[in-house]
Parts: C-alpha cells; structure tokens; sequence
C-alpha cells in the first residue's frame, strides 16, 4: 500500500492539477456551516471542518434527480417514450471526506447493487467518484463510530485516506483508482506509512460515546416489533425529515412525474419514512399512520432489518448527524442501547 | 428559570397524584447540550425527570393536538397562546386541560447560549395569557421593544432586492418539514404540499418549489402566528422563516389590532366577517 507525502505549500497546486480531469467536491463553507458542493474553479475544500451538515451522499445520490424526460406532445412520434435524462458521468472526485461517510456508500451500495437489480444512476456516479477522505483527529461529542462499525480512521469506501500531520498530509492510497488521483495531482513524495496506526489508536480514544448493540442480532424482530417503549420513545418526535436527510445511510426515493405544458421529467426525490406520505396506499390505506410505527420503522430498519438481512452490522456508521440535528431530541443512541437490551416478557 | 422546576414537579406530582389528569407533559433533559426532550409523565414517581430551563424551546402546544386525556401542560407566555389558539380551533378543549403556567425570561438561540432566541427578544407576552397554576411569580413583561423593525427593513427594499433577500434566506431548505411539523398551527391532516389530487407543488429541491412551500405555509399562519419560534429552533438549517410570519402578523395588527392567542372570547380576525374589515389589500 502506497503512502505519499503531500507538503500542505502544494497541496493547493495539486487540487488545481485535478481539476482538468476530475469534477471536484468538497467540504465549504455555505452559509454557517460546511457542506459538500462541487467546487468552482476558484474554490478549495476547507479541510479544517468538522463534519458537514448534510452527507455526502447527495454526490451520487442528488437530493432531486432527473432520471428520463419525454412528450406528452401526441404530434411526436416519440411521444409517451421515456428517454434517458441527460446525465455528465465524467470523473469526480469527492476531497476531504469523513470515513464514516465512506462507509456509509459501501452500506448503501448493498441497496442500490445487487445480483437482481442494479440502479443506473446511483452506480454510474458512485463509479466514477474517487473517494478521497480525511481521516478525523478530532471527533464531536456526538460520534460513536466506533461503535457502529467504523472509526476515524476507518478505510472502508475510500480510494485515499488522508492523515494530517501538521505541516503535511499523508495520503495512503487504498485502490489504482486513488493512486491515479495522486499521481494526477502531481503528488509523489514518498510517504510514512508508520504514521496511520499510532494516530488511529490516538483518534480512538478520543470517541468516548459508546453504544451497545451486539445483541440486536439475536434478537427476536417480532419482540422488538412489539416492545412496549415505542410510544414513549416517540413522543417528542415531530415526524420530520431532518434525522433521513441527515443521514449518509437513508436511500429512500420517491418518483414524479413533473410536466410542464407538454413535456416533462421523471424525477427522483430523496424521501422519509418519518412521513405519513410516504406509506400511504392508492386505497387511502396506511399500514403507518400512527407517529410510533413511522419511528419505529426508522430504527428497526436501521438496527434489526437491515442487521438480519445482510449480516454486516448497523445501518447506521455513528457520524451523529441524525443527534446533532434532531429539533425533539430524538437520540439514536438511547434508542439502540434500549433496543439492544430488551428483554421480551416470556 | 431553573428555580422553576421544584414547583413544576410539586405540581405535576399532585395532579397526577389526585387523578386529576392523566400525564403532565413537559420537557425531560435532553441528551446533547442546549437541548430538551418534549416529554410525557403519566406515574408521579417520574415527574424527577421533568427539567425547566432556557433550552424548552419547543412549543407544547404541537403535542397537545387532537388528544383525548385529562392533560396537564407546561405552558410558558407563547405556548398558552398557541393553547389558545387550540382551544378556538376545536384541537383540544379547555376542559381537559390543566396549564401549569410558567412565566418566561426567554428561551436562549440555540446555536449562541449567550443571547436570547430572537423572538424571545421582542417577546411581548412573557406571562402566560391562560393558566390553572403558577409555578412562580409572574414576570415584567418587556415594554418599548420594537417587534418589527426587521420586517420594516424587508417592506423598504426594492421589488429586486425583496426577491433576492428571500431567495438567499431559503438557501439550504431541505424541505424536510421540521418548521411546519413543530409548529402547533400547522395540524392539517394533510398539508398541502402532500396533496396529490391535484398536486399543488412539486416535491423536489426546485427553488419555485421551496419557496411555495415558505409562502403558502405563512399565508395559513396569518392572524394565527404567536411568533414562539419552535419553526426556527427546529429548523436544522437555521433558515430565519420567521421573517415571512412576522410580516403578517404585523399586518394582522396593523389592519385588524389583532394579536393571535390572547383570548378564547374572540374570533380571529382571519375566521370572521366584519361589516368594517378593511379592504384596501384587496386588488
């Protein structure tokens, strides 16, 4: 595994050098908080922030996606035929993202690639992305990473994982796809591989936050399903969808068909399983129109489903956005630590 | 107002004690900093998880809608007006209410515990306006402060300069709804932006959209907005929406003297006909 040295006095000259080959996004400053944008031709990433407000997920998955367009004219003859929405799948790279987030795109791949289907969209831009990501020396009081999986300096998802060390960064370059995005930055300088692990167990430490969830697997759903906190655990829960937006793991999308006049687009907008909307049948039927059963459909999804469906721990990666943000307080922490530690009459 | 809470808990334990409600419904402390947790008692050995201080800025109004019970409610000067408000709009009655009244110092911004959220600032009714006990005593409420100055600002701007004011305050709207789902008017059982038949706006990220949405939710706040700023607490993006709501509240007073919530013995203005209502608005 290649380790490179990038002296911070060329590190601006090399995200110029990328950016006749790639699309660049990254963490800026947009408003008063940083979030992911693709960046202008003048602009950097701020890679002294935190963490972003929304994920980066929105760089391969947009909050609103054009996937056709087509004719409601009955004078085309092309009328009623959906035809791809014109789409720019040319290298991107995203710079300085969190190693949470990361993983977080390995998670939801499973989603979106798998043996029966395949989602065009989300594949072709996770495809031609280079993750590069900056691994956190300084985590929030409300990361618990490590206990979802992840860490700090977690690799998962990335094509470079950089390290600040003061002066410089060091940039192990995980995939070809990565060592291609250095050499293309001009970036060669022999690196300090030995670095990585003394600043990982440091990083570690930092991440006081703790929650339990080795006994989800082993749990019985039904009993979870059935637990009697539900009402009480959801009863400042607004039924926003600040906690699914937030999250670098909710998938979740609605259709629509939008026309104007005679032509139209058939988009893909991010939805939320927190809303009534989102459930409801042609019938008026609506299997969770209660505030509970929408909550406990967000977590049993993430924590239990999710689990038992593909053995590869939480649907959730501890990046704390979902705490941080909720208006009602709703804590993904206490909600796991309660769930984990039921106890099913018997 | 942290000294409040030994009373609020002595309340709340008797009256659940006597049976004369069924749950208190207050705030319990939140898990991260300069937050609480809207929160329901209903056994009195768990009213010591009532917390009372500058970080209860959600209205409790909004968890009152449509329930059964015998309820006892927390209320501080906004939230016994949004009550109000529910009690002239058929979403709670009077009867199955106890308001356990809290005289308010203002809820602190929740991104700057140093400086009081902004419509706390130009609060005029600290005190609450309807209540069955006190948990201290009543306040001053605030004299010679100027409601409106930042929408006196906004009216004085050039059409092009109002536009692109508006445009930049709805930057970053996410559309996730946490301004109206915390708001205690906003209890449509299907709000207008779920519609389908017809649909009224698009559900994406379209700015035409985004500000529909803004616009039309303010327009059906009008005469009934008790400016408690639970839209702005909730909102993640810090979007100041309030800026459309305090326009027509001020309109509300100028045209009508009319503010929302203080009275259960008048109909808003916006509900009912007057042979004098003005009609200059009117084009």
């Amino acid at each position: 595994m290649k380790v490179i040295k990038i002296d911070k006095n060329i590190w601006a000259g090399g995200i110029d050098s990328l950016r006749s080959g790639y699309r660049l996004f990254g963490p800026v400053m947009q408003g008063d908080a940083h979030e992911y944008k693709e960046l202008t031709s003048d602009e950097t990433p701020d890679m002294a922030y935190t963490n972003t407000r929304l994920s980066p997920k929105s760089v391969v998955f947009p909050q609103s996606e054009p996937m056709f367009t087509y004719s409601l004219d009955e004078n085309n003859p092309e009328h009623h035929i959906l035809k791809d929405a014109p789409k720019d799948y040319s290298p991107r790279a995203v710079i300085g993202m969190r190693p949470c987030d990361a993983k977080a795109l390995s998670l939801v791949r499973m989603n979106f690639d798998t043996e029966e289907y395949r989602d065009p969209f989300w594949m072709n831009s996770y495809d031609a992305t280079t993750f590069v990501g900056l691994a956190c020396d300084s985590p929030c009081e409300t990361c618990f990473c490590t206990s979802a999986g992840c860490g700090p300096y977690h690799e998962e998802g990335f094509d470079v994982l950089l390290s600040d060390c003061g002066d410089a960064y060091e940039a192990k370059a995980l995939t070809e796809k990565g060592e291609k995005l250095l050499a293309a930055a001009g970036w060669t300088a022999e690196g300090d591989a030995s670095v990585f692990e003394p600043k990982k167990a440091e990083a570690e430490a930092k991440i006081v936050c703790k929650v339990e969830s080795s006994n989800l697997r082993g749990k019985n759903s039904l009993d979870l399903y059935d637990a009697p906190f539900w009402k009480e655990l959801s009863f400042a829960c607004i039924n926003c969808g600040t906690c699914t937006y937030a999250c670098p793991t909710c998938w979740c999308f609605d259709i629509q068909d939008e026309n104007k006049g005679t032509e139209g687009v058939r988009m893909r907008n991010w939805d939320s399983c927190m809303t009534s909307l989102f459930t409801l049948h042609g019938s008026g039927h609506n299997p969770r129109d209660q505030k509970h059963q929408r909550f406990r459909q967000r977590f049993m999804h993430k924590l239990k489903y999710f689990v038992d469906k593909y053995d590869k721990g939480l649907m959730c990666v501890g990046c704390g956005r979902c705490v941080q943000q909720c208006p009602a307080n709703i804590d993904i922490r206490t909600i796991c630590n309660k769930m984990n530690g039921y106890e099913a009459a018997s | 107002m942290e000294s409040y809470i030994g009373k609020i808990k002595e309340i709340s334990e008797r009256l659940l004690n006597d049976g004369t409600v069924e749950c208190v419904v207050g705030f319990r402390k939140g898990t991260v900093a300069l937050t609480n947790e809207p929160c329901m008692i209903t056994k009195a050995s768990d009213v010591q998880d009532l917390v009372w201080d500058e970080n209860c800025r959600l209205n409790l109004a909004n968890y009152l809608t449509g329930r059964k019970e015998k309820i006892a409610v927390i209320a501080k000067g906004c939230d016994s007006r949004n009550i109000v408000n529910h009690i002239i709009e058929n979403k709670i009655s009077r009867e199955q209410l106890v308001i356990i009244g809290v005289p308010c110092k203002g809820m602190v911004d929740k991104n700057n515990p140093e400086v009081l959220q902004a419509n706390c600032a130009t609060c005029l009714h600290r005190n609450p306006v309807i209540y069955d006990e006190l948990c201290a005593d009543l306040v001053e409420e605030q004299k010679e402060v100027d409601r409106y100055e930042d929408v006196r600002k906004i009216e004085a701007m050039e059409t092009q300069d109002k536009w692109a004011f508006f445009e930049d305050l709805l930057t970053g709207c996410t559309r996730c709804y946490a301004c109206k789902n915390a708001c205690p008017l906003c209890y449509c059982p299907t709000c207008f932006v779920d519609e389908s038949q017809p649909q009224w706006i698009g559900k994406g990220t379209d700015p035409i959209d985004i500000r529909t949405y803004h616009f039309l939710r303010a327009y059906h706040c009008a005469g009934r907005c008790t400016d408690c700023g639970a839209c702005e607490a909730a909102c993640p993006q810090n979007i100041k929406m309030r800026h459309f709501t305090k326009k027509l509240e001020k309109d509300c007073n100028e045209l009508y003297g009319w503010e929302a919530g203080l009275t259960v013995d008048q109909r808003p203005p916006l509900d009912s006909f007057k042979v004098d209502d003005p009609d200059k608005f009117i084009m």
